[in-house]
């Protein structure tokens, strides 16, 4: 053999060399005809790979490792079929703007274009769902496009980048040339800074308002600004309210956080918004959970939109100032220029806007023998001192868990905010466990979004790793439920469920099931699971007509609130 | 908000396969109607030049800005609305014209500065460049006649002087895409 030979690699071969080169350790995928040759060269590299039961569960755990880590996460799915259950993840991660490569393989280049087997267009199917995306036909192109596609991924506003590549291309064979030059885009330019004269403008308008409140975002997190933000908020002495996926980025336990705000944030923080005289959003982009009827949200605020995305300006809310750019630049820049704040007046006005809130809190009512899935909350965060990873699904659950469970720490709850994708928290937590194999997980989800991804309990099996799971069983679709309550005259269609046995399925998979029917039983349950070696699912059998209180309706005004009943025991149904 | 009106932008972007679908989803999927668009080469090598005509506000024009740059393969976006610009389109006009009628068409044509490029003994076949409200009133001015066919090219933008497009000129304030680090 000549050195020439030698030196020449497979186009599959030089997909997991490129892959290392970006740091990879661990990528989520399942095999099949077009990517076999892929994984024929996987046995040779020491990326780890995790089999997967449903391609949506491959997407949903790279995105759980992303958002753990801050890592770029990796999918890896055949063609066609295998392609298109990757959808779901993919624009999970589109709107929660996480960074993903998912690689593809693809029918070979000669056979595109004629409805081959297992042949699907899914750079097409993917256009609207990715930040971008590569269909790669030749061997030579593969080094330099998974380079580009990590990339754009982690850069800028963070996002989804799909690489399909023909199997062809991954059979033929080259020698590759590794580029160590920056990756140079000409049309791509992720970057952007505030200007400094529009600083200023910010300081002023900072240093001049009496009735301020910041909205943190999911950029907070992102950005790693947290501590940036701790020290903005010192300063200024302006509250905290926070989106869904901005929890964490500002201590719960801070006396300056007001907790969450929008469509089921808690009522005096809507009410403070509404009163506030200046916004200062950071890294969020007035979503339509979080502002109500955008034609009433805050319309005696002036407002500052901190964002890195040019194109979330004056999209849902018109502001007053942008600063576009990197949240942690924006805040450093701010930093010195904005004058110690006292706001003594405003902050009463909250405390009073709080008024009796406290006492219409669910913690404060007597739970006479029933489970409440709020005091599953209260009880997991206590016990837990606060301090887990909790992955939820999306439902009433996830709300509970955003109200209640209190995060001191960025990167500790992940959820699916914008797309509100049913079936994320099993995969997820998955992903998170790779991202830290030392953290406590809990995956929290309802009885509904659990069963359509709970073949990945397989999964979690074969791997021997360790989550805590808790499902909220209330026998419904509990938040459409909850809407049909409110808005159609309780007609119940479709949302009464009936579910396997949650702890036979769990031994069903080899792992632990318990199950809690009162309160009494959550504290030992709990600690058994966080001592057991393996995974615990514990079905949480609670209160089934329960509603997540207090609601914005959609569209309707921010302080136009539904609040819980009280006393609650009186109006819960049995 | 400032009143919805016609604007064109011309987009500078890669000459790579699936740029134009990756353009034109993106205005559908964020609810833009696109009036016409023109597609061609330009005198740099891998170089397209796209004009669009879209209908949108001033808050939509910046988004559609900023949203074009997010694609990867959009090199420059100018919205030459509100800036010395000159803009054509190019159609063809087929129209009943017979012995008698030719000499009348002949002469409108000669009014609306067309031509005419091919005579048959019903119809024939004027070609006119001009803006587009130009070739509205020519089409209309046909109509009695009997207009048998159409084409339109959509137009093609450019702006004045000595002023390119290709070189990065705008003032950053106007393009919230371009307000980068430089």
């Amino acid at each position: 053999m000549n050195a020439l030979i030698d030196t020449r690699r497979t186009g599959a071969q030089i997909l997991w060399d490129a892959l290392r080169r970006e740091g990879v350790e661990v990528v989520f995928g399942y095999p099949g005809g077009a990517i076999m040759p892929a994984y024929d060269a996987l046995l040779d590299s020491p990326i780890r790979h995790v089999l997967v039961r449903h391609e949506q569960g491959a997407a949903h755990m790279a995105d759980g490792y992303a958002r753990a880590s801050g890592k770029v996460g990796v999918a890896v799915a055949t063609s066609g079929p295998g392609a298109t259950n990757l959808v779901t993840g993919i624009a999970t991660a589109m709107l929660d703007s996480v960074p993903m490569v998912c690689i593809t393989g693809q029918v070979p280049s000669h056979v595109i274009g004629s409805d081959a087997f297992q042949e699907t267009d899914i750079t097409g199917v993917t256009l609207p769902i990715t930040k971008h995306n590569y269909l790669v036909t030749k061997v030579d192109q593969i080094a330099p496009t998974i380079r580009e596609a990590f990339y754009v991924a982690r850069s800028g506003r963070p996002g989804p980048v799909l690489v399909d590549i023909t199997k062809d291309a991954q059979q033929a064979t080259t020698v590759v040339q590794w580029s160590e030059r920056p990756v140079c885009l000409p049309g791509y330019r992720p970057e952007h800074r505030a200007r400094a004269t529009d600083l200023s403008r910010a300081a002023a308008m900072i240093d001049g308002a009496r009735r301020p409140v910041i909205l943190a975002g999911h950029g907070i997190v992102k950005a790693e600004a947290d501590a940036l933000l701790g020290e903005f908020v010192e300063r200024t002495g302006i509250p905290v309210a926070s989106t869904l996926l901005g929890l964490g980025g500002f201590p719960a336990s801070h006396p300056l956080a007001l907790g969450m705000m929008g469509m089921h944030g808690e009522a005096w923080v809507n009410r403070a918004i509404q009163e506030a005289d200046l916004l200062v959003a950071l890294g969020m982009r007035f979503d339509d959970r979080v502002t109500g009827n955008p034609a009433t949200f805050a319309v005696g605020a002036k407002k500052i939109h901190c964002e890195l995305d040019p194109a979330e300006i004056n999209k849902n809310v018109r502001v007053d100032l942008p600063l576009v750019g990197d949240v942690k630049e924006t805040l450093r820049g701010l930093l010195p220029l904005v004058a110690r704040g006292e706001r003594a007046p405003w902050l009463e006005r909250i405390a009073e806007l709080k008024g009796d809130s406290a006492v219409r809190d669910i913690q404060q009512m007597p739970h006479h023998g029933r489970l409440f899935a709020a005091h599953v909350m209260h009880d997991l965060w206590r016990i837990t001192e606060g301090k887990a990873v909790v992955v939820t699904d999306v439902g009433q659950h996830q709300m509970w868990e955003a109200q209640y469970y209190k995060h001191d720490h960025p990167r500790k709850l992940l959820t699916s905010g914008g797309l509100g994708t049913m079936g994320f928290a099993l995969p997820a937590a998955i992903g998170a466990r790779f991202a830290d194999p030392g953290a406590e997980i809990w995956v929290i989800a309802g009885d509904g979004g659990f069963q359509m991804t709970a073949c990945e309990l397989s999964t979690i099996a074969q791997e021997g790793i360790k989550l805590n799971i808790a499902i909220i069983n209330n026998g419904y679709l509990g938040m459409v439920r909850q809407w049909q309550e409110f808005f159609y005259d309780g007609r119940y269609s479709a949302t009464p469920l009936k579910s396997p046995d949650f702890v036979k399925l769990a031994e069903a998979h080899g792992l632990t099931g318990m199950r809690v029917t009162t309160r009494e039983e959550v504290e030992p349950v709990v600690a058994a699971a966080r001592s057991a070696p393996g995974t615990v699912l514990i079905d949480f059998r609670v209160e089934q007509e329960d509603s997540v209180y207090p609601m914005v309706p959609a569209g309707a005004d921010l302080h136009d609130m539904i609040r819980r009943p009280s006393p609650i025991v009186e109006t819960a149904h049995d | 908000m400032s009143e919805s009106r016609l604007r064109t932008f011309i987009a500078h972007v890669e000459d790579l396969p699936g740029v134009l679908n990756r353009v034109t989803s993106l205005f559908r999927r964020r609810g833009y109607n696109i009036e016409s668009l023109a597609v061609g080469r330009t005198h740099e090598p891998g170089v397209s030049r796209m004009t669009l005509v879209i209908e949108a506000d001033d808050d939509g024009a910046r988004r559609i800005e900023a949203n074009l740059y997010k694609l990867v393969n959009v090199l420059r976006v100018d919205d030459t609305t509100a800036r010395a610009t000159v803009a054509r389109e190019l159609a063809l006009i087929k129209v009943r014209a017979d012995a008698v009628t030719r000499p009348s068409v002949m002469q409108i044509c000669e009014v609306f500065r067309a031509r005419v490029i091919d005579v048959a003994p019903a119809a024939m076949i004027c070609e006119i460049t001009g803006v587009a409200t130009k070739i509205d009133g020519f089409v209309d001015v046909l109509a009695p006649y009997g207009v048998i066919e159409v084409v339109r090219t959509g137009a093609v933008a450019m702006m004045r002087s000595a002023e390119s497009s290709e070189r990065d000129t705008a003032a950053p304030e106007d393009r919230p895409g371009a307000r980068d680090a430089a």
